[in-house]
């Protein structure tokens, strides 16, 4: 069962993270152009390969995104995808590109994400407040407008911290641990030049003095909103042979689902990622140890840590010695997020869940420059939505 | 990041709206009864309330009163507002309480000390009218300790 291999990452675009945008507001169908300009560019092939998108979805037009990007972009589509993962929307992407490619379907597949909430502004319409539901739905029927949303459980911060909580009851909890995560991401970043807090370097002190959240989350240990967007080009062995860079391919995947909200989770503190990464280690024929460089969907630190425990890097329980045990730097002996993650890095929406495929796609090409890992050849990538209720695994080989 | 509390505090907390399915679970609430679905042939509890029992889609769901008592199975104490009706609000006591019968809920807490707050401690239901909106919500406490023993076996 499963993919072949044959299928490769060929090209990667992300946009240096923005506090502030620099640039002028670009509509979402705009943004998907720019991106795939600048991912056919780096991969050195021309437009014209492209006969598949995946697309997370248009702003300017609530259906028919597939069809509407291949019109705009003026590409006829031999496959056209929808993905709706939240954070793992990205890693979801990226296999499902592989799936077809392998199948012969199309030749090269982009894997488009947006990342600037800056849109132009009708002077005719004005637009709707921003939301504050994040993950949930409001609307009448849904289980969360009913019983969840009432009581105020709302967002993302407050169900997190729920499940530190309840991890924190079952194995304990070392809040320096959890801030070292943080401290090491940072370090990534300042060798990083396209994350928010290049230049910034923090200390597990800077994170344990910034302000609670909600308890025991502090403010260091959680995403920063950026403008951004990114993008990679998934395409055939023959596109791969032609394009510029070392081909990366997409050896296994898992993907798994198992809830919308974490009160219903079956297991709050063993995760989905677990299922996801045992489906595709098998599937690729690699170990753990195989692992050169790891890069974890990290909206929060506790995040990081239970998906390297659940995706079987260290046992269960002990990720917090684990994490103080092990350098997850760069230069350590354990590389994870290597260009900040969403943590240093900036979370650009739902563009996040890309930041993990290319900054592992980029260490596999041998093009992370001064934050480059040596030899390294094999990367793990985890995308995480919700609230730990939909995850998926990709281990993608550089050769 | 922008700070919620700077946002108006007159913003309405959103009520839940009973729908044709779970209307036996407000109407219980209303009377100081927790009702919740169970499945004869999934042998279960089931929440929140559904049209088919999940998992095996049977069609035997039928409601049963429960003691609505139960432990805490989580919880986190929100310092920042989760969102802005609630920016008067914090610290938010924010719960899942695993009832007796099986199914978990997600409330808040009240009558409660954030400092004492454990996971695993019993608590019991709070009966919540909300004045003019027709609906009730369930909120909890924990039990009150009636000797030192008995917070000792807890």
């Amino acid at each position: 069962m499963g993919l072949r291999g044959e299928a490769a990452i060929v090209g990667i675009a992300e946009l240096p993270a923005q506090r502030r945008q620099s640039g002028p507001a670009r509509f979402t169908i705009e943004q998907y152009a720019h991106l795939a300009r600048l991912v056919v560019e780096d991969a050195g092939v021309p437009a014209s390969v492209v006969n598949g998108l995946v697309t997370h979805g248009v702003q300017e037009s609530e259906m028919f995104a597939p069809a509407t990007l291949s019109e705009y972009l003026g590409l006829p589509l031999d496959f056209g995808e929808r993905v709706d993962l939240g954070g793992a929307t990205a890693a979801g992407m990226v296999w499902r590109a592989a799936a077809a490619v392998e199948l012969g379907v199309c030749d090269a597949v982009l894997c488009v994400v947006p990342g600037s909430s800056v849109l132009p502004q009708s002077a005719r319409r004005p637009a709707a407040a921003p939301s504050w539901l994040g993950a949930s739905s409001g609307r009448f029927g849904s289980p969360q407008a009913e019983f969840e949303i009432p009581y105020g459980n709302v967002g993302q911060n407050a169900p997190y911290a729920q499940i530190a909580r309840r991890y924190a009851a079952e194995f304990g909890y070392d809040a320096r641990a959890t801030a070292k995560i943080a401290v090491d991401q940072r370090t990534n970043a300042c060798a990083h030049p396209g994350a928010v807090f290049h230049g910034k370097p923090i200390t597990v002190d800077d994170v344990l003095d910034s302000p609670v959240i909600a308890d025991p989350i502090h403010l260091l240990e959680i995403v920063m909103r950026v403008q951004g967007g990114a993008a990679v080009l998934v395409a055939n062995a023959d596109v791969a042979r032609r394009a510029r860079h070392r081909p990366v391919w997409v050896r296994g995947f898992g993907e798994h689902i198992a809830f919308k909200t974490p009160t219903y989770a079956e297991d709050l503190v063993r995760t989905p990622i677990a299922r996801a990464a045992d489906r595709a280690f098998a599937m690729a024929g690699l170990d753990r140890s195989d692992v050169d460089m790891a890069s974890i969907y990290d909206c929060y630190t506790i995040t990081v840590l239970m998906s390297l425990e659940d995706a079987g890097f260290c046992a269960k329980g002990t990720g917090m010695s684990w994490v103080q045990e092990h350098d997850l730097t760069f230069r350590g002996d354990f590389p994870v997020n290597t260009a900040g993650g969403q943590l240093s890095f900036g979370q650009a929406g739902t563009a996040g869940g890309m930041h993990h495929v290319v900054d592992a796609t980029r260490q596999l090409m041998g093009r992370a420059e001064a934050a480059q890992v040596a030899e390294c050849h094999t990367a793990f990538v985890t995308g995480n939505g919700g609230i730990m209720s939909e995850q998926v695994a990709l281990l993608l080989q550089g050769e | 990041m922008t700070d919620p509390r700077a946002a108006a505090v007159t913003e309405p907390r959103p009520l839940p709206e009973p729908t044709p399915v779970s209307q036996p679970f407000w109407d219980g609430l209303a009377e100081g009864r927790v009702m919740v679905q169970y499945s004869p042939s999934l042998a279960a509890y089931v929440f929140y309330p559904r049209l088919l029992a999940p998992g095996t889609l049977a069609d035997d769901l039928e409601w049963r009163e429960i003691s609505g008592r139960g432990t805490l199975h989580t919880f986190t104490v929100a310092e920042r507002p989760t969102a802005p009706p609630w920016a008067d609000a914090v610290p938010q006591l924010l719960a899942v309480v695993e009832w007796d019968e099986g199914p978990r809920f997600s409330t808040e807490l009240v009558d409660a000390d954030p400092e004492r707050l454990e996971v695993g401690m019993r608590v019991e239901p709070v009966f919540c009218p909300v004045p003019d909106a027709g609906v009730t919500l369930l909120r909890y406490r924990p039990v009150p300790e009636t000797a030192p023993e008995a917070a000792q076996a807890g």
